[in-house]
């Protein structure tokens, strides 16, 4: 499990970095997006995954004398994706009204000398 | 000790928000709550700096978990200090909205947001939590991105996509790094972290997660590989949102760094060098920059990297008179750039241009006005005694008792450079004749004198606080060094908030 992830957080990273470093407008918005899915998944396991153990005990008891499944990862995680599905949208929005405007997707071209300047 | 009104900052602006949220449509209502907002913000915030002036550091335990384990508030002096030239800064920019910034853009929210931003703002100084920093971080990136977009304009999107691909990145590198340090410390209250960080076997992923943090906070302080986006977008909102961005945004980045470096990864030999090579660096591509341009915001925008490298270059040097100087640099920085903003404003306003070449006359038509900058460029520049003397002259001193003489010859340079361009932008807006293009209009003119007021009087504010700055400044050397003190013996922060 922890490997197969190790993996997939390497293959998100990498191509959300790849992504990122195209011209294109889209491509840069996949890539942040996986980039964000991928520091999800990192803080995810670096949390240590423990399977089958509720962060529970019993009535009681005053201390864990168990092992049991640490929430804060997945409480940052729903957090991050939270802010993430925030900033992603408004993102597609920008994109989309600027593509409206200049009619390309080159991120080469949002250049255009200013009235201000001239 | 606990003290719970250390929030209140925070939340008088949450609250001016959202009762401005449900009066849409009714700007002159929100012009009117967003100065009483902020002057309630400013009256609190001086409450709490002289609190903390007078007794120590005061704590807060949200929901009453105890820390660790919870999300702690701390205000320590560095802290309160930030929430005091936010507070000023934001008091001076919401005056100067009620005219700078067009009715369509208040029709479409532009008061809440900037209520926002601001509390983002104050949040991410006070709070001790790393993940709480980040969420922090996001209610103002988010909210810059939409004051930076707000009007639609052709040229405010083009500078919005880089803004905000920037910032996400750093965001994500950010959020990188708290996740590999939880991950080996298995903790995120910031004075916890203090205490375990040094204790942790293998410290090369310590050296590798506060990388991290050095991108992250490096992209949004602006710092030399990593500054690209500013020069780029910072020109292209309304002027009151570019005075909030120029003066907050940036020193928001800066704020972290110290926060992390000082507290968390005490620097070693290997960072100090990479914080004076970035703060050298800084320091010249942003003075050159600031150089070529004709355009005042494109040349202050540039003048930002170039100071903001003054500051980095100070932790660098990591004593106690270094960070003095870059902490009273910051102090002085916040009040001057967001003044440069607002004053960039007026001139548009004056001359219905921000081209250096078509600018001219302006003292002889307003001589008064001209005298009031006067004020704030002798500042910038620092000629004694104005505020921005003292610091660079700590920072002078410390770099060459350290013999860091590319940082000391660095600091003249961009100092110089700084002075040379100020007095073209002297000679070339204000005693130049004036232009004879027909394309020049006045629109302070024909504004009611009341609306008048509305736009000199944040400038004369902002002036006069560079002026106390200036020429109070044992007391702000005083307040520094305690701040300084703090940064290299945080054992009293740690207790504060862990009670032990």
């Amino acid at each position: 499990m922890e490997l197969l992830l190790v993996v997939l957080i390497g293959a998100l990273y990498a191509s959300g970095v790849y992504l990122i470093l195209r011209r294109s407008m889209v491509r840069l918005l996949l890539g942040i997006i996986l980039l964000g899915n991928g520091t999800n998944i990192l803080i995810f396991l670096l949390g240590t995954i423990t399977k089958g153990k509720p962060p529970v005990m019993a009535a009681d008891m005053s201390v864990f004398t168990d092992i049991y499944a640490d929430p804060i990862p997945q409480a940052l995680i729903l957090t991050a994706i939270v802010i993430s599905f925030g900033l992603t949208s408004f993102a597609i929005v920008l994109l989309k009204r600027v593509y409206a405007l200049l009619g390309t997707d080159d991120l080469d071209t949002l250049n255009t000398p200013q009235e201000e300047d001239v | 000790m606990i003290d719970n009104q250390i929030i209140a900052t925070v939340l008088v602006h949450l609250f001016t928000a959202l009762i401005q949220l449900v009066l849409p449509r009714k700007t002159v209502e929100q012009m009117i709550l967003s100065i009483a907002g902020c002057l309630i913000g400013f009256l609190l915030s001086v409450n709490l700096f002289i609190k903390i002036l007078d007794g120590g550091i005061l704590t807060m335990n949200a929901a009453n978990w105890e820390a660790p384990f919870g999300i702690v508030f701390v205000a320590d002096l560095f802290s309160v200090t930030m929430v005091l030239l936010t507070s000023v800064a934001a008091l001076a920019v919401s005056i100067f909205s009620a005219v700078g910034v067009g009715r369509a853009r208040m029709l479409y929210g532009y008061f809440p947001i900037f209520h926002f931003l601001i509390m983002g703002l104050n949040g991410a100084f006070l709070t001790g939590d790393i993940f709480n920093l980040y969420v922090w971080f996001e209610v103002v990136i988010i909210s810059s991105f939409v004051l930076l977009t707000l009007g639609g304009r052709k040229a405010q999107l083009e500078g919005a996509v880089k803004y905000m691909a920037m910032n996400i990145l750093a965001s994500t590198f950010f959020l990188t790094g708290i996740g590999i340090l939880y991950g080996i410390t298995g903790t995120l209250n910031m004075a916890d972290l203090a205490l375990k960080i040094p204790l942790i076997e293998d410290q090369n992923i310590v050296n590798l997660t506060a990388i991290f943090f050095l991108i992250g906070f490096g992209i949004k302080s602006a710092v030399f590989p990593l500054y690209f986006w500013l020069p780029s977008s910072y020109h292209t909102p309304p002027s009151a949102v570019a005075a909030v961005f120029g003066g907050l945004l940036t020193k928001l980045g800066l704020y972290a760094l110290f926060r992390f470096f000082t507290l968390l990864f005490v620097p070693n030999e290997f960072l100090k060098i990479v914080f004076l090579t970035i703060g050298v660096t800084t320091i010249l591509t942003g003075a050159f920059g600031a150089l070529i341009k004709t355009n005042i915001r494109r040349m202050l925008s540039y003048l930002i990297v170039c100071h903001i490298g003054f500051v980095i270059g100070g932790l660098g040097l990591y004593n106690k008179m270094a960070l003095v100087g870059a902490v009273f640099y910051m102090i002085h920085d916040i009040m001057v750039k967001t003044n440069l903003f607002l004053i960039a404003g007026l001139i548009r306003q004056l001359r219905g241009t921000m081209n250096m070449g078509k600018l001219g006359g302006i003292y002889a038509e307003y001589p008064k006005i001209s005298l009031l900058i006067a004020v704030v460029l002798f500042s910038l520049v620092g000629i004694p005694p104005l505020s921005g003397f003292w610091p660079k002259l700590f920072l002078l001193e410390s770099a060459l008792f350290n013999h860091s003489y590319f940082y000391a010859a660095s600091i003249i340079l961009g100092s110089f450079i700084t002075l040379f361009v100020i007095a073209k932008l002297w000679s070339e807006v204000f005693w130049k004749d004036a232009s004879l293009d027909e394309m020049v209009v006045d629109n302070f003119k024909a504004l009611k004198p009341g609306r008048k007021t509305l736009m000199v009087l944040p400038i004369a504010i902002l002036a006069c606080a560079s002026l106390f700055i200036g020429l109070n400044a044992e007391f702000i050397i005083q307040v520094t060094d305690r701040i300084a003190n703090e940064m290299i013996d945080t054992t009293p922060y740690t207790r504060a908030v862990l009670g032990k």
